[in-house]
């Protein structure tokens, strides 16, 4: 194990490349070139620092690894802990792999405030990597508000038509959720003495307040991930916001909600989560029905694919509150792929955006005839989405349902009528676009990928496989971790007094 | 038994300062108008002096004029914030002196007076000494919104201010009286040894009760705390500019400062009593600033209603009555006078071809035309509403803190989601600087004081979260001396 602060660094690389950008002077082009170079090689270091991370882990033990403590606010039990187990790893390779390919999609994308957005996107990669690092509740906090402030940014300024209403509603409605977050937070830090999140997971919360602590955590987590009813920012965020910025929303920021729901609802509140697991169905099932059939009449090739996000990540949610090893397993898994599978689909889209600038679906047809290199990545990716065998998302949604059949075989059933319902959309969509004869005039010149383009799509194509074929690389890191969150839950549930509803009004003891 | 003593030496910073604005006023009176910017040169060396003594942290706590002043470190902690919102805002208001052609000495004379006046508010220890710092403050500040004669809406704000003001220190020195009449003493140990004879379970004499809530009306008024704020946005958009950054910053620390002071010293022990005021006071004035200042136009005026909303999270900690709640509010203060100072001093900067703009919308695309201003802007905006990892979130942290931990649950959770109600329209703010399309860049540069004090306030919001130990720590102890004393 190495004794130079690893996560630390690959933390607050990314500011330093900031800061150099910032400190840029002269002609605008030149700032500007010199903006996308100091931002890509930037996350491109921060990527090659986080392997360190990847080959460093142990495999196998759910402890905390790579741990850095140092006191932050003194006398309050409140420090600048940072830590990796088997949950969040897998969380910080994805960030800083998605950053540079981000830098990469919008080399030519991008023409106005160069510099301003690749500062933009170095901040928000710092803040990514730190939150799935943080190891004390405050410091997450800090973290996961933070990345508000950039990606409002993002989607505000070189967003398309109706880009303030969208930043606005991201903003207002996850800060909402996080504002009860907040208090939980103050109340959980209270109960334990400490924001630790290590010595939080060994806390025992009396069963009357974890469910009012649970209703905090989840306004906000949902928010995230998002669940129905409160995934309406979602498409509309990912419509305005620019191609990279979809990208990071999708692969990374939903992925703090569920990550919130593993990290802490699950293995601090397990009482709670026991209680609301069926509407935590409830409303996981509804959103992969509703959404996927929303899908299905979207006119809007973004729109599409945003609530395609939403059934997936309920997959997510369910997954996650069977509280099984597969369950698990497949939710952490699904999160990986939906990074790696719905980036790739955001960059597809936005390879036509860059040469049509419509991302109306009744605008395109044909494109195989000119794009056909465009039209087998667009092929490879939709299916991983779709979650064909062989591809990332298979595994994750496999797990997903045999963790669920164990619990709930009715939201099994209708979470698989969901999967058929994303097996419609996409190829409905994929045939709409890519086939069919080319019949509308100014397609006729379109360009096939780029060689920068392909660069862009190779390494996720190489995941999407690598994930698919042999996804023991990826299980193995997290299922000690897994397993260990499993068997607290099951620690808990048997030692807790019967449940009733009236419990709910309880705090007060 | 007050000992009475002589011994004035407690006393220092406040001697200096009333003896160096007479001398000041001397000078102005005798070399007349010309005099202007040089008595505003000095006058600014007299507070930076001022401040050198009241830092000096002579340590123990003090007693002056027979037990009417006291000094621990708490007073020294708020007349040090005091000072530097004097400070700052006397500097910024150079320049708009000169171009606004206000150039009268009586300006920084009565800002010094003021400023002293606040000096004696932190340090009452006495009803009496509370009126006569107060009023002090108040007489100054009448007159310094209505310091521009011929503009109709400067004396229009320092008429309102006064009417109201005296209204509310009518309502004050009638609550004075009534705690005097039923408790026989105005000296605030006294006053607590009182209280402290009251038996467990009893509830004091109604007439006690009647006169503290007049004292703490009288009180919301000068922090503009719903529902005694009808002032604030008429006197913030009427008169000048540094003057409203001044009421934005200084007398709303100062009388805080005494509100704290009041409650938790004489006043401590019937918590039951009064919490329930403040916590109406704190939830009418979050709720009403996020509301009140959504369909806004006039920059300062929106000022005015989140100066409302932020006196209402101040309140949330000092609702929570207990030495955590004060640290609390210590704390934010500290970064809401950082804030403001940094925001007004931006808004000092919006002029076009030799006129102040106030609106808006005339931020537009000022992220392209001033782009390190409107970083600076920026900063501040996110700060206000309160987005870590921004200063602005560190002090709701600590009163949140405070509130949850003394089971105020109610209170927090208005608290919070009527920040995300404020939170829009400080993004409103960022919208018009980044989002919008330029118009006519500003008048530059802003000077060099300026882009100093924009710099130093900003990289303190920024940065507060790295190393927050310093600050925290002297607001600890500042609260502990409140208490223990």
């Amino acid at each position: 194990m190495s004794t130079w602060p690893v996560l630390s660094l690959v933390t607050f690389l990314p500011l330093v490349g900031a800061v150099f950008i910032l400190a840029i002077r002269g002609d605008a082009d030149v700032v500007a070139r010199n903006a996308r170079f100091v931002a890509l090689w930037t996350s491109l270091a921060t990527f090659v620092m986080s392997l360190f991370i990847w080959f460093g882990f142990e495999r196998g033990t759910a402890e905390f690894q790579f741990v850095e403590k140092a006191v932050w606010f003194p006398g309050y039990n409140i420090d600048y802990h940072m830590g990796v187990d088997g949950i969040s790893m897998l969380f910080v390779m994805l960030s800083t792999l998605l950053t540079p390919l981000c830098v990469l999609a919008s080399w030519d994308a991008i023409r106005v405030r160069v510099k301003e957005y690749m500062v933009a996107f170095l901040v928000l990669e710092t803040l990514m990597v730190g939150m799935f690092c943080a190891l004390d509740f405050v410091l997450f906090y800090f973290f996961y508000e933070g990345v508000l402030i950039p990606m409002f940014l993002i989607i505000g300024i070189w967003g398309g038509e109706r880009r303030v209403y969208s930043a606005f509603k991201f903003f207002l409605f996850t800060l909402a959720g996080s504002v009860l977050l907040f208090l939980a937070l103050l109340a959980m830090y209270f109960e334990v003495g400490t924001t630790d999140v290590p010595t939080m997971l060994e806390h025992g919360f009396p069963a009357g307040m974890q469910t009012w602590l649970w209703l905090a955590l989840f306004a906000s987590f949902a928010v995230k991930v998002p669940m129905w009813p409160v995934h309406t920012w979602l498409p509309d965020a990912h419509v305005e916001a620019p191609t990279a910025g979809s990208v990071i929303l999708a692969g990374v920021l939903l992925k703090m909600g569920g990550y919130g729901f593993v990290r802490f609802s699950v293995p601090m509140l397990p009482l709670a989560s026991e209680f609301f697991t069926p509407l935590v169905f409830v409303l996981s099932v509804m959103a992969i029905l509703y959404t996927s059939l929303v899908a299905l009449a979207q006119e809007d090739m973004k729109k599409l694919i945003a609530y395609s996000s939403v059934a997936h990540m309920g997959m997510v949610t369910l997954g996650t509150f069977t509280v099984t090893q597969q369950g698990l397993e497949g939710a952490m898994f699904q999160m990986l792929s939906h990074g790696v599978v719905s980036a790739a689909l955001f960059l597809i889209v936005g390879v036509i955006y860059d040469r049509m600038h419509t991302r109306l679906i009744a605008r395109y047809d044909g494109l195989v005839e000119r794009m056909p290199v465009y039209a087998l990545f667009f092929m490879i990716f939709m299916l991983a989405s779709v979650g064909l065998p062989g591809t990332s998302g298979f595994v994750g949604e496999f797990l997903v349902l045999v963790g669920l059949f164990q619990v709930n075989t009715w939201a099994a059933l209708l979470a698989t009528g969901g999967m058929i319902l994303g097996a419609a959309y996409m190829l409905y969509l994929y045939r709409r676009i890519i086939f069919g004869v080319m019949t509308k005039p100014d397609l006729k010149a379109i360009l096939d990928l780029s060689p920068r383009e392909a660069l862009v799509f190779a390494p996720l194509l190489a995941l999407v496989f690598w994930m698919g074929i042999y996804p023991m690389s990826f299980l193995d890191i997290m299922s000690a971790s897994v397993a260990n969150i499993v068997d607290s839950h099951q620690a808990a549930l048997l030692q807790a007094p019967g449940r009733s509803f009236a419990s709910l009004f309880s705090l007060s003891q | 038994m007050a000992m009475i003593t002589f011994d004035m030496s407690a006393a220092l910073p406040e001697l200096v300062l009333a003896c160096l604005a007479m001398i000041l006023l001397m000078v102005g009176v005798f070399r007349g108008e010309s005099s202007a910017p040089t008595v505003l040169g000095l006058s600014v060396a007299s507070l930076v002096i001022v401040f050198l003594l009241v830092s000096l942290d002579r340590g123990a706590t003090g007693i002056a004029f027979g037990g009417l002043f006291m000094v621990d470190r708490y007073g020294n902690f708020m007349k040090g914030l005091v000072l530097v919102g004097a400070i700052v805002t006397l500097i910024m208001s150079r320049r708009y002196c000169e171009e606004e052609q206000i150039q009268r000495f009586e300006y920084s004379v009565l800002m010094l007076f003021a400023t002293l006046g606040m000096l004696m508010m932190v340090s009452a220890n006495d009803l009496i000494s509370l009126y006569v710092g107060l009023e002090l403050q108040s007489l100054s500040l009448y007159v310094v919104a209505a310091i521009r004669r011929d503009n109709l809406r400067s004396t229009e704000a320092g008429l309102k201010y006064f009417v109201l003001g005296a209204l509310s220190s009518g309502l004050l020195l009638y609550g004075c009286s009534m705690i005097y009449g039923f408790a026989g003493t105005t000296s605030f140990p006294a006053l607590a040894e009182v209280f402290a004879g009251i038996p467990a379970g009893e509830a004091p004499s109604f007439g006690l009760i009647v006169g503290m809530v007049f004292l703490i009306s009288g009180l919301a008024f000068k922090v503009s705390a719903v529902p005694f704020h009808m002032w604030t946005p008429d006197v913030y958009e009427g008169a000048p500019t540094p003057v409203t950054a001044f009421f934005a910053t200084a007398p709303k620390v100062a009388a805080m400062a005494l509100l704290i002071r009041v409650m938790m010293g004489p006043f401590g022990d019937l918590v039951g009593q009064w919490q329930q005021i403040l916590v109406f006071v704190s939830i009418a004035s979050m709720v009403v600033g996020a509301f009140a200042a959504i369909a806004q136009t006039n920059i300062k005026r929106l000022m005015a209603y989140s100066s409302i909303g932020h006196i209402g999270y101040a309140l949330v900690g000092l609702a929570a009555g207990t030495e955590e709640g004060v640290r609390g509010v210590i704390f934010y203060l500290t970064i809401y006078i950082v804030m403001n100072l940094g925001t007004f001093g931006c808004i000092l900067s919006m002029r076009r071809t030799g006129v102040m703009l106030e609106n808006i919308e005339d931020l537009k695309g000022l992220s392209k035309t001033s782009p390190m201003m409107a970083l600076a802007l920026m900063i501040f905006m996110f700060s206000m509403a309160g987005i870590p990892p921004l200063a602005g979130f560190l002090g709701k942290f600590y009163v949140f803190m405070a509130a949850i931990h003394a089971g105020l649950y109610a209170l927090a959770v208005i608290g919070v989601l009527s920040s995300v109600v404020g939170a829009f329209y400080y993004m409103r703010i960022i919208k018009f600087m980044y989002f919008d399309e330029a118009v006519e860049p500003f008048e530059g540069p802003i000077g060099r004081d300026m882009a100093l004090i924009l710099t130093a306030s900003s990289a303190i919001i920024l940065l507060l979260f790295a190393f927050p130990g310093p600050v925290l720590e002297g607001a600890a102890a500042a609260a502990a001396s409140l208490i223990a004393g």
